[in-house]
C-alpha cells in the first residue's frame, strides 16, 4: 500500500468510499442520504482547491451552487431545453460568472475578498429570489427529470451511483491538478505570495483559474441536486448554506481530497442522527466549527491519516 | 422632498445601527486584526437579554444594563475561547472562528428563551414629531443621539486618556506596543468588551423601531462588516461614515428604485467601491494587492 | 490500527442504530415541521399540538385500541431537508399518513414522495397551488391564501372601498397570496393603484409607505405577509400618519402581532378562523365549543397564546383520526379515501367537507372578518 502513489492510494479510497456502501445500502433513504453526501463533496472539493490549496475564501458559492441547479430549471422548463443540456449550459455560465467577476474582485484579499464574495452570493439569491418571471420566486421551481438513452433518471439509486461517478471524476480531475504545474504554483501561491510572484507565477492568473474551477464543480453539484430533487429553491444560494459548504471544508480537512467527503458526510448525516435535538442544530454546527478550527485545524482525514503515518507500516 | 426627507430619516436611523455595529468590527480589527462576525449577535444580546430580564422582573432601565453586562461577558468570553486559542492564525481561519461564534450565540439564544419576535417601549413614548412633512419617530433621536454620543465618548477616550492611546498604540503595532510595556492581550480583551457593549447598546436603542428576535444579529453583521469595509476597515470615523451611508443608500433604494433590492443597494456599493477605491471611503489599513 | 478499526465498526453501528426505525406495532403517523428556521412562527405551535394531542388521544385508548406513534421531523423551513425527511418517514418509518408540511415550500418538496408512496398526506400549509390542481394523497387544512384575498375584497367591496394599495412580503406566503389578490380583485370591483414588496427580514417600510402614501386615492391597504414584517407595517403605517384601513392577512393570526403591533394595530382587519375569537362567538355557532376547547388547552399546556397555524395541526390530525376511525384499517390507500370523505368535521378554521375534487374542504364562510379592538380580536360585522 505503501509503494504506491499517494495519488493513486487517495483515489482508490474515494473509489472504495463510493462503490463499497453502494452495494449494502438498506433502502431508498439511505441511497437518498449517500447520494447528498457525495453532491455536496463535489462543491466542497471546489471549495478546498480555493481555500485549501490557494488560501482564500469565499462566502457565497453557495451561489454558484444555485445557479447550476437553477439552469436546470428555467432552461427547460421556459426554453423547453433538454434538462442535461440545460444542467452543461448551467455549469459554463457559472463559470463565466465567476470569470468576469473573479477579475477585478480576486485583486483584494482576505476580509475585502470574504466581502466580496458574500455580497456576490447574497446578490444571487436575491435575484433567484425576485425574479418571479424567470425563478418562479421564493418558493422556487419544479425541475424535470432527466433522461439517458430513455431511462428516467429519478430514483435514489441511479442518484447515489451518477453522483459517486462524478465525485470520483471530479476527485481525479483535483487530484491531478494537484501535482501539475498550476498545481504547484498554487500551493507556492498560499504558502509565499512574495515568493511566488519572484519566481515569475502570476499569480492573479492562477488566483482566477481555481476560483473558476471551484465555481464549476459548485455549479455541478447543483445542477446534480437539482436534476435529482426535481425542484430548485433560493436558499440553495443562502449566506447559511455557503457557510455549511466552508464549514465541511474545515470539518474534514482544509485541502484533502477525502476530507472533502468526510466533512460533507459529517454535516449531511449528523442531523439525520440527531434529529431528537434539532433545536441544538445552529449551536452545534457552531460549536463543532469553532472545536475544529481550534483543535483540529487539519481536519478529520489529515488527522487520521496522521495517525496512520505514526504507527509503522 | 418631504419624501426625500422621509427616506434619509428612516436610512439615518438604521444607518445609526450600522455604524454602532461598523464601530464594534472596527475597534476588534484595530486590537487583534479579527473581523469579528460575531459583532451582530452583541446588538441581538442587547435587545433581547433586555426583553429576557425584563420578563424575570427587573425594571426595564435595569434589564437593559444587565443586558449590557451580559454581552461584554459574552464578548470575553468569545475572546479568552475562542479568539486567544486561534493565536495569530490566518485572516481565514479567524473569519470563520468567528462566524462558527455567532453560531453558538444565535443557536443558544432560542433554547434558553424563545423564537418569538419582541418589541421594548419606546424611551419617549410612540407619538410620531412631524418635521418638514416627515413624520419621526422619537425613537430615532435616541438611536441618532446615541450614537453621536458613543463616538464622542470613543474619541475622547482614546486620544485623551492613556489607556486609550495604549490601545491606539497596539493597533499600529502589537511589537512596540509590547516593547514599551503594554499589556497588550488586556487591550485585545478590553476592546471586545468595549465592541460588545457598543453592540449591545445600538440593540437596546434601535430595538423599539425595528423589534428583535434571536435571528436578527446575522444580517445586521454582514451589513454592518460591509460598512466598515465601505468606510476603509480600521478606520473609525470611517466605520461610522459607512454605516451612516449604508442606511441611507438602502432606503433610498427602496423608495427610490425598487424595495426587493434593498439589501442588495449595501453590497453592491460596496463591491463597486472596493474595486474602485480599494482601501474605502478614508482608510488608513492598506489592502493588499497582487 | 485495531484501535481504529473498532471504534469505526462501533461508530457506524451506532450511527445505523440511531437511524434504525421502532419496531413495535401500532399506527405511525408522520409530520414534518419548520419548528426552526424562518417559519418557526409556524412550525413550533404545529409541533406543540401534534405532540400534546397524539398523547391525550392515546391516553383515551387510541384509535380502535391501537396506540398512535407520532415520528415528527424538523425541516428548518428547508425544502431540500423536508424531501430527506419525507423519503424518510416512507421508507424507514414506514408511516401510514403524514400531517405537516408548514410552508409551501417544504410541502411542494415533500408531495411527489407522498403521491409516488401512495401515503395521505394532509398539509399544513397556505397557497392554493397545493390543492389545485387535485393530487391524490394530497390534502389540507389551512384556508387558501385565494380565500384570504377573496375574503378581504369582499369586505372592501362592501365598505365602498375600491381604490387601494398593496404592500407584501417576498417571502413565499406573502408571494403567493398577492398573486392571488391580483388575479382576483377585478371581481369585487377593486383597483390596486400601486403595490410595493418589503424583505421577510427587513426592520423597517416607511420609504415603501411612503411611496403609497404618496398615490392620490388610495382608499384602503392590504397587506399579504406573516412573522414581524405585517407588524413593522402596522407600525410604520400609523408612524407615518398612513391613515386608510389596513387589511392583514391570515399569516398574521396570532396574539403577538397585536403585541408587537401595540396601539397601531386598532381598526386593523384581518381573515382568520373562528379560533381566534372562540370565546366571543355565539353559543349558537357549531364551531364554539372545539375552538373554545382547543384554546383553553393549547394556552395551558404551552402558555404562550393560541395561534390558527397549530389549529390547522390540530384540525389536520382530529380528520385523519377520523379517517382511520372509519377506515378500521391502517391501510393508507382506505386512509386516503375516507380523509376524501370527510364530511362535517368541525375544525378549529371551520367545517370541512372534502370531496374527490376538493381536498381543502373549506368555505369562504369558514373565514370570519375580524378587526382588532382594544388590542384583542373581535368579530368585525355579523356574518
Amino acid at each position: 500500500m505503501a509503494a504506491l502513489n499517494p495519488r493513486y492510494r487517495t483515489l482508490l479510497a474515494i473509489l472504495a468510499l463510493i462503490i463499497l456502501p453502494g452495494l449494502v445500502m438498506p433502502s431508498t433513504f439511505y441511497y437518498r442520504i449517500g447520494a447528498l453526501v457525495f453532491i455536496s463533496a463535489v462543491a466542497v472539493i471546489g471549495i478546498n482547491l480555493l481555500m485549501g490549496y490557494a488560501g482564500q475564501v469565499s462566502l457565497g458559492h453557495a451561489g454558484f451552487f444555485a445557479i447550476g441547479g437553477y439552469a436546470c430549471a428555467i432552461l427547460p422548463v421556459r426554453y423547453g431545453i433538454d434538462p442535461l443540456l440545460a444542467a452543461l449550459i448551467g455549469v459554463v455560465l457559472a463559470g463565466l460568472l465567476a470569470f468576469a467577476v473573479g477579475r477585478p474582485i480576486l485583486r483584494l484579499r482576505g476580509h475585502y475578498l470574504a466581502v466580496a464574495t458574500l455580497g456576490l452570493g447574497l446578490l444571487i439569491g436575491l435575484v433567484l429570489t425576485n425574479e418571479v418571471w424567470l425563478t418562479g420566486g421564493p418558493d422556487g421551481m419544479q425541475v424535470p427529470r432527466a433522461s439517458v438513452f430513455g431511462v428516467r433518471l429519478r430514483s435514489a439509486e441511479h442518484w447515489y451511483w451518477i453522483s459517486g461517478a462524478v465525485l470520483f471524476l471530479a476527485a481525479w480531475i483535483a487530484a491531478n491538478l494537484f501535482d501539475s504545474p498550476t498545481g504547484r504554483a498554487l500551493r507556492a501561491l498560499r504558502d509565499s505570495l512574495v515568493a511566488a510572484e519572484v519566481m515569475g507565477i502570476r499569480a492573479a492568473r492562477y488566483k482566477l483559474i481555481v476560483f473558476v474551477l471551484s465555481a464549476v464543480y459548485a455549479a455541478v453539484a447543483g445542477a446534480m441536486l437539482a436534476l435529482f430533487n426535481g425542484l430548485v429553491t433560493p436558499d440553495n444560494a443562502s449566506f447559511l448554506h455557503s457557510v455549511e459548504l466552508v464549514t465541511m471544508v474545515v470539518i474534514g480537512g482544509m485541502g484533502s481530497l477525502i476530507g472533502s467527503i468526510v466533512g460533507a458526510a459529517v454535516l449531511v448525516i449528523l442531523p439525520q442522527v440527531l434529529t431528537v435535538f434539532h433545536e441544538y442544530e445552529t449551536l452545534l454546527l457552531g460549536v463543532l466549527i469553532i472545536l475544529f478550527m481550534l483543535f483540529l485545524r487539519q481536519g478529520i482525514a489529515p488527522g487520521i491519516a496522521a495517525l496512520f503515518k505514526r504507527r509503522p507500516a | 422632498m418631504g419624501d426625500l426627507l422621509q427616506f434619509a430619516v428612516s436610512g439615518l436611523t438604521v444607518g445609526a445601527v450600522y455604524a454602532l455595529v461598523a464601530l464594534g468590527f472596527t475597534l476588534i480589527y484595530n486590537a487583534s486584526e479579527v473581523v469579528n462576525f460575531a459583532q451582530g449577535e452583541f446588538v441581538m444580546l442587547g435587545g433581547m437579554g433586555t426583553v429576557f430580564f425584563a420578563t424575570l422582573g427587573f425594571s426595564l432601565p435595569v434589564a437593559a444594563l444587565m443586558a449590557i453586562v451580559l454581552a461584554v461577558i459574552v464578548g470575553l468570553m468569545l475572546h479568552a475561547f475562542v479568539i486567544a486559542p486561534a493565536r495569530g492564525a490566518d485572516a481565514v481561519t479567524l473569519i470563520i472562528l468567528t462566524i462558527g461564534a455567532s453560531l453558538v450565540i444565535r443557536g443558544a439564544v432560542p433554547i434558553i428563551y424563545d423564537k418569538q419576535f419582541h418589541k421594548l417601549p419606546g424611551f419617549s413614548g410612540e407619538e410620531s414629531i412631524r418635521i418638514a412633512g416627515a413624520s419621526i419617530q422619537p425613537q430615532a433621536f435616541w438611536v441618532v443621539g446615541g450614537m453621536v454620543l458613543v463616538v464622542l465618548a470613543l474619541h475622547l477616550f482614546l486620544n485623551h486618556t492613556r489607556f486609550g492611546k495604549a490601545v491606539i498604540a497596539t493597533s499600529v503595532s502589537p511589537l512596540a506596543a509590547k516593547l514599551v510595556g503594554i499589556n497588550t492581550a488586556f487591550v485585545v480583551g478590553f476592546s471586545f468588551a468595549i465592541s460588545a457593549g457598543i453592540g449591545a447598546l445600538a440593540g437596546i436603542l434601535v430595538t423599539p423601531v425595528t423589534l428583535t428576535s434571536y435571528d436578527v444579529g446575522t444580517i445586521l453583521a454582514l451589513k454592518g462588516f460591509a460598512a466598515a469595509v465601505l468606510g476603509g476597515i480600521g478606520n473609525p470615523v470611517g466605520a461610522v461614515l459607512g454605516g451612516l451611508l449604508v442606511g441611507l443608500l438602502e432606503a433610498l433604494a427602496a423608495g427610490l428604485i425598487s424595495s426587493s433590492y434593498k439589501d442588495a443597494a449595501a453590497f453592491i456599493t460596496i463591491i463597486l467601491v472596493l474595486l474602485v477605491m480599494p482601501n474605502g471611503l478614508a482608510g488608513i489599513k492598506h489592502i493588499e494587492r497582487v | 490500527m485495531k484501535h481504529l478499526m473498532q471504534l469505526t465498526a462501533g461508530a457506524s453501528l451506532a450511527v445505523l442504530a440511531a437511524l434504525a426505525p421502532a419496531t413495535a406495532a401500532e399506527i405511525r403517523i408522520g409530520s414534518f415541521v419548520s419548528a426552526t428556521g424562518p417559519a418557526s412562527f409556524l412550525g413550533e405551535p404545529e409541533e406543540k399540538t401534534l405532540k400534546h394531542y397524539v398523547e391525550e388521544i392515546n391516553k383515551a385508548g387510541g384509535i380502535n385500541g391501537d396506540t398512535i406513534k407520532l415520528v415528527i421531523y424538523d425541516d428548518g423551513g428547508d425544502a431540500n431537508k423536508a424531501r430527506t425527511f419525507a423519503t424518510r418517514l416512507v421508507e424507514e418509518d414506514k408511516v401510514v399518513a403524514v400531517v405537516g408540511g408548514s410552508t409551501t415550500g417544504t410541502t411542494m418538496a415533500a408531495v411527489p414522495v407522498f403521491e409516488d408512496a401512495q401515503v395521505p398526506f394532509i398539509s399544513l400549509a397556505g397557497a392554493v397551488v397545493i390543492v389545485e390542481p387535485v393530487k391524490k394523497f394530497t390534502f389540507k387544512t389551512p384556508h387558501t391564501d385565494r380565500m384570504a384575498c377573496e375574503k378581504i375584497f369582499d369586505d372592501m367591496k362592501k365598505r365602498g372601498l375600491t381604490k387601494i394599495g398593496m404592500i407584501s412580503g417576498t417571502d413565499g406566503f406573502g408571494k403567493s397570496m398577492r398573486d392571488e389578490c391580483v388575479k382576483v380583485n377585478a371581481r369585487f370591483g377593486v383597483e390596486i393603484l400601486a403595490e410595493e414588496t418589503y424583505g421577510p427580514r427587513d426592520s423597517d417600510m416607511t420609504a415603501q409607505l411612503t411611496n403609497l402614501k404618496g398615490k392620490a386615492g388610495m382608499q384602503a391597504l392590504i397587506n399579504p405577509g406573516f412573522g414581524q414584517g405585517p407588524a413593522i407595517v402596522t407600525r410604520n403605517a400609523k408612524q407615518l400618519g398612513l391613515n386608510v384601513p389596513l387589511y392583514q392577512s391570515h399569516g398574521v393570526a396570532s396574539k403577538s402581532f397585536i403585541e408587537l403591533a401595540g396601539a397601531a394595530a386598532e381598526g386593523v382587519r384581518l381573515p382568520a378562523a373562528a379560533l381566534l375569537v372562540a370565546d366571543k362567538l355565539p353559543d349558537s355557532d357549531p364551531q364554539k365549543k372545539i375552538a373554545l376547547d382547543y384554546k383553553t388547552t393549547y394556552e395551558k399546556v404551552t402558555g404562550q397564546p393560541v395561534s390558527t397555524f397549530g389549529g390547522h395541526a390540530y384540525d389536520g390530525l382530529q380528520i385523519l383520526v377520523g379517517a382511520i376511525k372509519r377506515a378500521k384499517s391502517a391501510d393508507p390507500k382506505k386512509i386516503r379515501d375516507e380523509i376524501e370523505a370527510t364530511k362535517g368535521f368541525i375544525g378549529t378554521a371551520g367545517i370541512f367537507n372534502m370531496t374527490a375534487t376538493d381536498h381543502m374542504g373549506l368555505g369562504l364562510d369558514a373565514f370570519r372578518m375580524l378587526e382588532i379592538k382594544n388590542g384583542d380580536w373581535t368579530l368585525a360585522d355579523a356574518k
